[in-house]
């Protein structure tokens, strides 16, 4: 009789978990009423190498000071109330999940001219102290966001710092235009809406850094996919589509 | 903010490139030592900086994030960045993140150090 060796068990990274699965396009698991899946569905989720623009890390950060709460405390309530803690004018479309590794959130947003961007998000990583989510082709920039919640000097600090190109030239020269200080004003309002929810009122830092001042111009053929103008397009279709449905009735 | 749970040892691998050992931790508050270790890697003008992974307990976002930082200023020098030691987690989470677009990713050091 032959005795079978035990084979050592392959010891799974600590991280493991927190990963989402590689997958080669992005699978939205359920559409809630309000969202539109036309520019997630099928795209490929892009980091901050295959964007257009320069590259930017922006980070923003409160300090929760004289608030008894842990990280941990912290990144379980943002991931559950993700959503409110935006400011109007933007929707997020919480995956059933939740923010789970994997998972795709819908998002609406409000573009210049009263156009409706539908677009998203993956959920890249999560774990008891921070959150990233990884934007799909199409997306105005091309990169992550990494929440995050630590101790520093006797205070929990919350933060949302950003690595990012925007994904096409229409974009950079939107982002150019204004579109930066939009964003920037969107984080900040976040990040103090979840100083409130706590009851701290410190005023939020901002801090912008050009990574790489240089446009990737091989990447120019993105725009194919700007979420933008797919959104504007398939709002000016809506009727014919309307009209379409009704005549096959 | 927590201390980096990381130690990058440097050496010089022939004349044209340096490898970083990377042994414990690699998230956002490992920011210091990774580009001090890149600093001194980069001394005497080597032609290839090549990570070694084979140390690598922990990588979280940020980690990456470092990573595609530490990338630019690669390429700002004309270096070229390569890695090696990567499980097959690790070389899933570069492909996730698109990292491997960029870097390049080798089974041994040997490998590595011949694509410099």
């Amino acid at each position: 009789m032959t005795e079978q060796t035990p084979q050592p068990e392959k010891k799974q990274p600590r991280d493991a978990a927190y990963w989402a699965s590689y997958a080669e396009t992005l699978k939205v698991s359920g559409v809630a009423d309000g969202a539109t899946n036309i520019n997630v569905e099928g795209r490929r989720a892009v980091g901050p190498l295959q964007g257009f623009g320069k590259m930017w890390q922006k980070t923003y950060r409160v300090r929760l000071e004289d608030i008894d709460v842990t990280p941990a405390e912290v990144i379980k309530t943002w991931k559950e109330h993700y959503k409110d803690f935006w400011p109007e004018g933007n929707v997020f479309y919480a995956p059933l999940a939740g923010i789970t590794p994997g998972e795709v959130a819908l998002i609406s947003g409000s573009l210049p001219g009263g156009v409706k961007l539908s677009t998203g998000v993956m959920v890249l990583y999560a774990d008891e102290e921070s959150f990233s989510l990884m934007t799909p082709q199409g997306h105005p920039f091309s990169g992550w966001i990494t929440f995050s919640s630590f101790e520093e000097e006797g205070a929990t600090v919350a933060q949302a710092q950003v690595l990012m190109r925007a994904n096409d030239p229409l974009y950079e020269l939107g982002l150019r235009m204004g579109g930066h200080k939009m964003e920037d004003e969107m984080w900040q309002k976040t990040l103090a809406n979840v100083a409130a929810h706590f009851g701290a009122t410190a005023p939020v830092e901002t801090t912008l850094v050009c990574v790489d001042p240089k446009l990737q111009w091989r990447h120019y053929r993105n725009v194919w996919h700007n979420a933008g103008i797919r959104s504007a397009r398939h709002m000016v279709t809506a009727p014919l589509r309307w009209r379409r449905t009704q005549s096959q009735r | 903010m927590p201390q980096a749970q990381v130690k990058m040892n440097v050496r010089r691998a022939g004349e044209n490139a340096s490898v970083i050992d990377i042994e414990g931790e690699l998230s956002g508050f490992a920011e210091g030592v990774l580009m001090d270790a890149y600093e001194q890697a980069s001394e005497g003008g080597v032609r290839g900086i090549v990570l070694n992974f084979e140390g690598l307990e922990y990588m979280n976002s940020s980690g990456i994030g470092l990573l595609v930082t530490l990338l630019i200023r690669v390429n700002r020098e004309k270096q070229k960045l390569l890695t090696y030691g990567l499980s097959e987690h690790y070389k899933s989470i570069f492909q996730i993140t698109r990292l491997d677009d960029a870097i390049e990713m080798h089974d041994s050091e040997k490998g590595a150090l011949a694509a410099v």
